[in-house]
């Protein structure tokens, strides 16, 4: 047996492969957005694909959100399985017609006879210190229109894994990219066949018998590394990557609650009208019986994403998260 | 000091030559509508192209009416008539080959009809019992538009991916008046022009977006000029004329398959009824403008052209009639037979697979249609 070695790549990397390896391995897959071609995309996640496979492959198109996912319609319509970058997540919103009206109900208005394969790549969150417009956490718009997936990696494999299931989903699956993950380094073999990863499942990344922090994309990693510092307090924490948000995997969810008996739902998008209240819900629904607490959330404030010099105080971190862990009542404990 | 300063000054220099992408002039619209009926060249149209367009027509007409009627009697959730604009409707379902594709907006049953949909079919979304009711891949038609305008970039998308394959397709996108205020319509042009997509777009200038006219929807010359900003040709043409939009279209689309890339056409026409059933007109047009518009009949002036050159009679005129009243009875009486609807059909095909928590409402649903039906057992 030999051994490969397994070198550091960043998500970025991740990502610009799987794009790679699906155009290799599906001739009917094409990339386009703004700065995609001769650039390799704002964050260089399409570097290398245009010259690789051609400008037909691999599209700068015209500066219009709406016309590029619109067009991006009609190319599925026509059998082909475009796989759409949206710059920036607050620069999706021209687009969210044809997503919404379009995209999500094609399947469904024509009884399955046109469904539409399109992925949407929507690099989002914040904690990158952009201007206005570039740290949005637009998850739970998504959420909350029936037809679309909603998928978003934390790790490097998961990069790779699931956006090559989303590429290959009939499905239109919404790919939401961590942005300050993208600079994010795992080892991870690209050149080892990997597992692509079914959307809707739910992982544990750390197991934990005192509470559970349910999360993901770019809070996971703050999870982490908040049930590492809780390990101070005496509490071992339990964290649970969604990976998916549609569809919801319950059953991850609801097994980890039930051992644990407490919860919370930590993101970055705003805590009112945001996913973490769907969450609690069913955390609530599933297991009420098993709960010492009531299911608690840390998000983003109920604010526009602050400015860059301020996002510090917006962004749930490691003590907020804490704090939340330490209201979970455990002085019914004692 | 500033640093041109240190460099021994400033010495201006004349900017990289500049010179426009192409000639504009080609690419404007004729001063005046096309029109072959009424002119010499009406009598080098193709006979059999006529009596083609007439029969169509004829039938198009009593579609709408027997469509309107049917809202009266409850069959029809709603209907927006396209009578006075059949013409448009007709030439462009006719202009294209059967490989191509058409992209209509609500009002255009009646092409998605002339391009062989079925009649009941057409009126799925319209009667309520689903979204669409055709395969759209039977006829090459897409899905009825509601949302104005955004339909548009579907068919540019279409017709790219068909020249990326090498499919000698061309898609024709269907508009109206007020949709070209939409940005789906600027969006998907400049797409269309950028991308050189063998794509027609014909706006529908009926006069009225429900109720707002033309003027307070646009201060270009025509919505043809507009053909111009996008670097396509624009064309204005008399829309009740059949034959003039028949050979504007047929243009258009052979330029596009030609490799040409995408026409712009303006068809000037009339909105003879309501938006919809719902709506009333006399709220914001006077009856004379309506008569005026009914003495440029798409049908009349077809029919005048035929009869003077002798190539319709009454026999002719009637047996169009009792085609056209064959189709409005078997329309009539598929749609008063209450159409198959099957609840649990709201999950089938929200996603290929439904998400666990579409399986569990799938449930739930289930089971009330069970305690139901037992109730009324009981």
């Amino acid at each position: 047996m030999t051994t490969v070695a397994v070198k550091p790549a960043t998500m970025a990397q991740a990502l610009t492969r799987a794009m790679r390896d699906a155009m290799a391995a599906d001739p009917s897959v094409h990339v386009m957005g703004e700065d995609v071609g001769t650039l390799g995309g704002v964050f260089r996640v399409t570097d290398g694909l245009a010259k690789e496979f051609g400008e037909d492959r691999c599209t700068d198109t015209p500066l219009a959100e709406a016309g590029i996912l619109g067009t991006a319609v009609g190319m599925a319509m026509y059998g082909l399985r475009p796989v759409v970058e949206m710059q920036f997540d607050a620069f999706a919103y021209p687009a969210f017609e044809q997503l919404i009206s379009h995209v999500a109900r094609m399947r469904n208005r024509t009884r399955g006879r046109m469904p539409l394969p399109i992925t949407i790549r929507v690099p989002y969150g914040g904690g990158i210190g952009g201007v206005e417009h570039h740290s949005d956490s637009s998850e739970a718009y998504y959420m909350a229109t029936p037809g679309l997936h909603v998928v978003t990696p934390a790790t490097v494999a998961d990069a790779y894994g699931l956006l090559r299931a989303s590429i290959a989903s009939d499905d239109p699956v919404v790919f939401l990219e961590p942005k300050r993950l993208y600079w994010s380094k795992d080892t991870w073999n690209p050149e080892e066949p990997t597992d692509v990863e079914p959307i809707g499942r739910a992982v544990v990344r750390r197991s934990g018998r005192s509470a559970t922090l349910i999360t993901y994309g770019p809070s996971v990693p703050v999870c982490l590394e908040a049930a590492e510092a809780a390990r101070e307090e005496g509490w071992d924490l339990e964290v649970v990557d969604l990976r998916s948000l549609v569809p919801f995997d319950d059953e991850t969810v609801a097994a980890s609650v039930r051992r644990t008996g407490r919860a919370v739902v930590v993101h970055e998008s705003g805590g009112f009208g945001g996913p973490g209240g769907e969450i609690a819900a069913r955390v609530t629904e599933r297991c009420f019986h098993h709960l010492e607490a009531p299911v608690l959330r840390v998000a983003g404030f109920d604010l526009p994403y602050p400015p860059p010099m301020l996002e510090r105080h917006h962004l749930p971190g490691v003590d907020r998260i804490l704090d939340a862990v330490g209201r979970l009542q455990w002085e019914a404990e004692s | 000091m500033t640093v041109m300063e240190q460099r021994g000054g400033y010495r201006p220099s004349p900017p990289p030559a500049w010179q426009p992408r192409m000639d504009p002039a080609p690419l404007l619209p004729d001063a005046e509508p096309y029109r072959v009926l009424g002119t010499a060249a009406a009598a080098k149209a193709d006979p059999d192209l006529l009596r083609r367009l007439y029969a169509e027509l004829v039938r198009g007409r009593r579609y709408n009416a027997q469509a309107t009627a049917l809202t009266k009697q409850g069959r029809l959730a709603v209907y927006p008539s396209s009578t006075g604009q059949e013409a448009c409707e007709v030439a462009a379902a006719l202009a294209l080959q059967e490989r191509d594709w058409l992209f209509p907006s609500y009002r255009d049953t009646l092409a998605a009809v002339a391009r062989g949909v079925d009649p009941v079919e057409a009126l799925t979304l319209l009667r309520g019992d689903w979204h669409t009711g055709y395969d759209p891949y039977e006829h090459r038609v897409a899905p009825l538009c509601t949302p104005l305008a955004t339909q548009l970039p579907h068919a540019v998308g279409l017709a790219h991916a068909a020249r990326l394959k090498g499919d000698d397709v061309v898609a024709l996108a269907m508009v109206g008046d007020g949709g070209t205020s939409e940005g789906d319509f600027h969006e998907a042009l400049n797409f269309a022009a950028v991308w050189q997509a063998p794509v027609v777009f014909l706006v529908q200038n009926n006069g009225f977006a429900i109720s707002v006219p033309l003027a307070k929807q646009t201060a270009a010359p025509s919505l043809a000029h507009k053909a111009v900003g996008y670097g396509m040709p624009g064309r204005l043409v008399d829309g009740n004329d059949a034959v003039a939009v028949h050979e504007v279209l047929a243009d258009a689309v052979r330029h596009a398959r030609a490799g040409g890339g995408p026409t712009l056409i303006e068809a000037i026409t009339y909105r003879i009824d309501a938006h919809t059933n719902a709506d009333d007109a006399t709220r914001y047009r006077g009856d004379t403008e309506v008569e005026t518009w009914r003495g440029h009949d798409p049908i009349a002036l077809l029919e005048h052209e035929l009869t003077e050159r002798g190539l319709l009679d009454e026999a002719g005129k009637q047996t169009e009639r009792d085609a056209a009243e064959a189709m409005a009875a078997d329309l009539r009486e598929r749609m008063n037979q209450d159409p198959a609807l099957d609840p649990m059909d709201l999950f089938t095909h929200v996603y290929a697979e439904p998400t666990p928590q579409l399986r569990e409402q799938r449930d739930q649903l289930q089971a009330e249609l069970h305690a139901e039906s037992e109730g009324s057992h009981r």
